[in-house]
């Protein structure tokens, strides 16, 4: 299951887990990315609350957690290749997170819903 | 019309009408009429180029001439080849702004990358960024980096003998950016360390540690082991260091520091009586991205030159706004150009024999001082380099010593409390003036 | 020029052995500190001095100087030609104040020196801050700022101070426009403060019904520019400022753009309580490559005593002195400031005077208003009316060439122009600020508005030449990507 936040980030959720990027459309708005600000293993997130950045060279876009859940890993290979969210922005999440509230879930929007909302 | 200005009436006249308005003031329908001023500024009449500089000199009379300077406190005076002040001058130099467009803007650009490797070779730390504004903004920028690099942790701890200038500073900022400051005591004129170990242990919380070098006395502080301590704690090691020193003291990167932070103005820039100083900031690379300010990067041209271009600009406040690194925008810029234009001629071996021709004269003025009497070193077997803290017997009038100086010419150092005076060598300082000052001492 | 050989960077050209400076002598001789009978000072053990020297270049002084005067052609100043760079005010620096900056009688004091022998200095700064004092309408100036953001962060600080001295400790946020430069938001953030946006009418000014509901007792004051970044007099602001006040909020002045309100109207009138002047943009001083500048900071009758220490008083034999006090928000300078630039801006208020100075705003006024009538043929002009220093077009009227504002600001440079401002303000994608100042000629506009329609002519007929622009820079087409990719900020 995949749902997306109207701040253009997406969450792929597989069991008690989420994978959590930024959607082909808010990589495209951004441009070449040059740096991804990630937070470290063991912090919390908040939903709502940002969490870290993505940077291209004359654009910053702050990172929104859509769900609250605690930090399990970061991609690594967005810190020495971090155009990879260019290439494949579904593939190249940015955390893994264990969910702590599913219901959460329920204010996001699906695949369909988020299309419409961008278009 | 001003002589500033082109425009001739009939200019004027044509201009409007090719805005559809007949007179002058039709350019401010929109402000609301009791806004407008009624009358002229209570400001005196124009003046011709003659008489403000018959203006400057009526004030510059007003001062007190001084030939030879003993004052540091962290602004020195300085030796600086005479090209230095021509190439600074070159107007397309001076009347550029901030290289925003790279392509026209090389100059600036090369110069402020020339400066980051000087600056970032002086310290010994990888990387510096374009400037800050002063040596004391720059430490409390330094601070707030610290704060924002070690998450959740808003405790930073500071040595009494950082200079006072600094402190007051780096205090205000604290303040305000809800940053709370713990002063470690000092102990014979130097941080004591063990103080800073307590404090360490006290707080889980700290994310940075400031000290400075030379002290606030001319001290060179001893911070053996001092970075382990700081790094067992996960929080930043932040030097405070007078520039000019850093080709031949220790370095902030030899110490272990995370952080560089001070004054560049001893390094070829005028005293000007506090003005346009340079805030200098380096760091390891691994804080590149919380460094505050310009950072000029190389690059190459689509024809495969190299270019500059100014880069990491997603730390900046015009992108970041609220959640910027800090909220400088242009900085120093032209500062940079007296620095690398001066280090260019001067090279390491001018800045080491600059440091050891003040180090010679302040032995030389230590010892004639002394050996006068009713004098002495307020640290006595503290190493100090060019700069040092005489403590005087309660009978000196030290501001009659002060005055009497000035009267012929010297500035004899800055008074600190009652009966302690800090006193500064550079080169500039011959034999003669120290006779001369020790001379005027004597005869008190 | 040779740039094969001067065309490199310093540490290329150094020659181990070469030199370029010679200390004076000293006269201080090894039998002088042997044979003395005072202290002694203990010696600098070697553990606290460096080891190996660092790489710095060993040049001699031509090799220096050509080097850097090289670098200088490869430079656009106001000196060079007309610099449009809207929010910016390039106006001419004149030559008087680079001479008074570097007088005899003001640059090699040390700024320790004690205060009766710096009466002269003490009296050019105190001049300077009454004159700033009657310029902008305020009680009492400080001159210590840095910079204009630096100006800002101490004008939030004194709102927070006076806030503060009411034990009205609640009050944290500042209200921003949301067309304001990142700058404002940033310095509230260092501030302490927390940053609420209000939104503007179609027109560009500030939502006066937006405003409304935000008015609470949470709010420390409200950020304005006036004449707002998109060169639009905020004509509401008699009551905005009215508003702010009732809700017990202090108004802000950012003065970023002042220059139009010369000789036109004041903050002060206007119902600011605290402003901060950029002296390198009003007052003429130069930019230097991005500074130095200098951010004085103006307050209405009744928050003089939080401005920050030291500042300058008057005692009653009429000498003047530095003096810290403990109602003061505190220090955010080391010394009194940027003393040369504030020497600068002196020495043009003096060449001005007060004639100069009415003249001044009402020709930047007008010739940004020219511009704009001239070229909103071919410019998209989202604001019809008067403007004041400068306007914005959101790029070309023409959206089908493919031309963006980037390339047109690419392709001025081609033509020996520096570029507008491009991309901000954030209102409009394709934004493209223009502010000529007062001290451009009507040939020099007339010159440009032809080349800024034969960029549009071009863009409908051989749109190519305008999107590979610039085409005779020293360099084109930088990569800021790789360079932000892979950061390069030293010379390995």
């Amino acid at each position: 299951m995949i749902k997306y936040s109207e701040t253009h980030e997406y969450i792929r959720v597989e069991g008690e887990y989420g994978f959590i990027g930024i959607s082909d459309y808010a990589q495209k708005q951004l441009g070449n990315v040059v740096y991804v600000d990630m937070p470290e293993v063991g912090d919390e997130l908040e939903a709502g609350e940002d969490f870290g950045a993505i940077e291209s060279v004359k654009a910053a876009s702050d990172l929104i957690a859509p769900v609250s859940g605690e930090v399990v890993e970061i991609n690594g290979t967005l810190e020495s290749d971090p155009r990879a969210v260019n290439r494949d922005p579904m593939a190249n999440w940015i955390v893994k997170v264990r969910i702590a509230d599913p219901a959460q879930l329920d204010g996001l929007m699906d695949e369909a819903a988020y299309n419409a909302f961008v278009s | 019309m001003h002589r500033y200005f082109p425009h001739t009436p009939r200019e004027i006249e044509a201009m409007l009408a090719a805005c559809g308005l007949a007179e002058l003031r039709d350019l401010y329908s929109d402000v609301p009429p009791e806004l407008m001023l009624k009358e002229p500024y209570r400001l005196p009449q124009q003046l011709s180029d003659t008489e403000v500089r018959a203006e400057f000199d009526r004030l510059a009379d007003l001062n007190i001439p001084v030939r030879a300077c003993f004052a540091g406190g962290g602004y020195y005076d300085h030796y600086a080849p005479a090209a230095v002040a021509s190439i600074v001058g070159r107007s397309e130099f001076l009347t550029a702004y901030t290289p925003y467009q790279p392509e026209i803007s090389q100059g600036t650009l090369q110069y402020i990358f020339e400066y980051q490797t000087m600056m970032s070779r002086l310290t010994g730390l990888e990387i510096s960024n374009a400037s800050m504004y002063d040596g004391t903004t720059a430490t409390a920028e330094a601070m707030m980096m610290a704060v924002a690099a070690v998450r959740k942790r808003r405790r930073v701890l500071v040595s009494a003998t950082l200079g006072e200038g600094v402190m007051r500073v780096v205090r205000t900022y604290a303040r305000y950016h809800d940053v709370q400051l713990e002063i470690i005591r000092e102990n014979a004129g130097v941080t004591d360390l063990s103080h800073m170990a307590e404090l360490l242990e006290a707080y889980g919380d700290v994310a940075g540690v400031i000290l400075p070098q030379p002290n606030r006395y001319g001290i060179i502080e001893d911070f053996t082991g001092v970075a382990d301590m700081v790094h067992a704690r996960k929080a930043l090691l932040i030097l405070n260091c007078v520039a000019a020193d850093l080709a031949t003291l220790r370095t902030p990167g030899e110490w272990g520091a995370d952080i560089a932070c001070g004054d560049a103005q001893s390094l070829g820039i005028p005293l000007s009586y506090g003005g346009p100083y340079l805030g200098y900031l380096c760091a390891t690379k691994a804080l590149m991205r919380k460094m505050p300010g310009r950072i000029v990067g190389a690059t190459t041209d689509s024809e495969g030159r190299r270019a500059f271009v100014l880069t990491l600009q997603a730390r900046e406040q015009h992108i970041r706004r609220d959640k910027a690194t800090s909220n400088i925008c242009s900085n120093q810029g032209l500062m940079t150009l007296y620095v690398s234009v001066y280090m260019s001629l001067l090279g390491a071996a001018g800045l080491r024999e600059v440091a050891w021709r003040g180090h010679q004269t302040a032995l030389y003025l230590l010892q004639e001082m002394t050996a006068a009497g009713r004098c002495r070193l307020a640290f006595p077997d503290k190493p100090f380099l060019n700069e040092f803290l005489l403590e005087f017997d309660a009978e000196v009038d030290l501001d009659r010593f002060i005055a009497d100086a000035l009267g012929q010419g010297i500035l004899a150092g800055i008074k600190s409390g009652d009966n302690r005076l800090l006193m500064a060598c550079t080169e500039m300082q011959t034999k003669e003036d120290v006779d001369r000052l020790v001379n005027i001492y004597r005869n008190l | 020029m040779n740039r094969e050989i001067y065309g490199k960077l310093v540490f290329e050209l150094s020659r181990t052995g070469r030199r370029g400076y010679r200390l004076p002598a000293s006269h201080i001789s090894e039998n002088d500190l042997t044979e003395g009978k005072g202290e002694k000072a203990a010696a600098i053990p070697q553990r606290l001095l460096r080891g190996a020297a660092p790489e710095l270049p060993e040049c001699d002084e031509l090799t220096v100087v050509r080097h850097y005067n090289n670098m200088s052609t490869n430079n656009f100043g106001v000196d060079t030609g007309f610099y449009p760079l809207g929010s910016c005010t390039m106006k001419y620096n004149p030559k008087i104040n680079e001479e008074m900056a570097a007088h005899h009688g003001f640059a090699g004091a040390h700024p320790a020196t004690p205060d009766y022998a710096s009466q002269g200095r003490l009296r050019l700064y105190r001049e300077l801050e009454l004159a700033l004092s009657e310029i902008g309408g305020m009680a009492e100036f400080t001159l210590n700022p840095f910079a204009g953001a630096h100006g800002e962060l101490t004008g939030l600080m004194v709102i927070r101070a006076y806030h503060d001295s009411r034990g009205d400790t609640g009050r944290r946020k500042v209200i921003v426009p949301d067309s304001a430069h990142g700058t404002n938001p940033a310095s509230a953030a260092v501030a302490g403060l927390e940053v609420v946006e209000v939104k503007s009418l179609p027109d560009g000014t500030v939502d006066v019904e937006a405003l409304r509901p935000l008015l609470d007792d949470t709010v420390a004051g409200m950020m304005m520019t006036n004449p707002n970044t998109l060169g639009i007099f905020e004509r509401n602001i008699p009551e905005i400022a009215k508003m702010v006040h009732e809700a017990g909020g202090l108004m802000y002045y950012d003065g970023a753009n002042l220059n139009p309100m010369l000789g036109a109207a004041r903050p002060g009138d206007m119902g600011f309580d605290v402003m901060h002047i950029n002296l390198h943009k009003t007052f003429s001083t130069p930019h230097g490559g991005g500074g130095p500048g200098a951010g004085p900071v103006g307050v209405r009758a009744g928050l003089e005593q939080f401005l920050p220490s030291p500042r300058v008083v008057e005692r009653e034999d009429g000498s003047l002195a530095l003096q810290f006090s403990d109602d003061a928000l505190g220090s955010v300078s080391g010394t009194l400031g940027n003393f040369a630039v504030q020497a600068r801006a002196l020495a043009y208020i003096l060449s001005l005077g007060s004639e100069g100075l009415m003249e001044a705003g009402p020709l930047a006024t007008l010739n940004a208003n020219y511009v704009k009538e001239a070229l909103k043929d071919d410019y998209l002009l989202p604001i019809e009316g008067v403007c004041k220093h400068e306007f914005v077009f959101d790029g070309l009227r023409d959206k089908s060439t493919g031309v963006t504002t980037l390339n047109v600001a690419k392709r001025l440079l081609d033509h020996g122009y520096h570029a507008p401002t491009i991309y901000f303000p954030l209102l409009f994608h394709e934004s493209l600020m223009i502010e000529p100042t007062e001290t451009e000629s009507k040939e020099t506009l007339d010159d440009f508005i032809a080349v800024m329609h034969d960029i549009a002519r071009e863009a409908r007929e051989t749109p190519e030449t305008v999107i590979n622009a610039p085409h005779n820079t020293p360099v084109t087409h930088p990569d800021d990507t790789a360079a932000a990719l892979n950061p390069v900020v030293t010379f390995e």
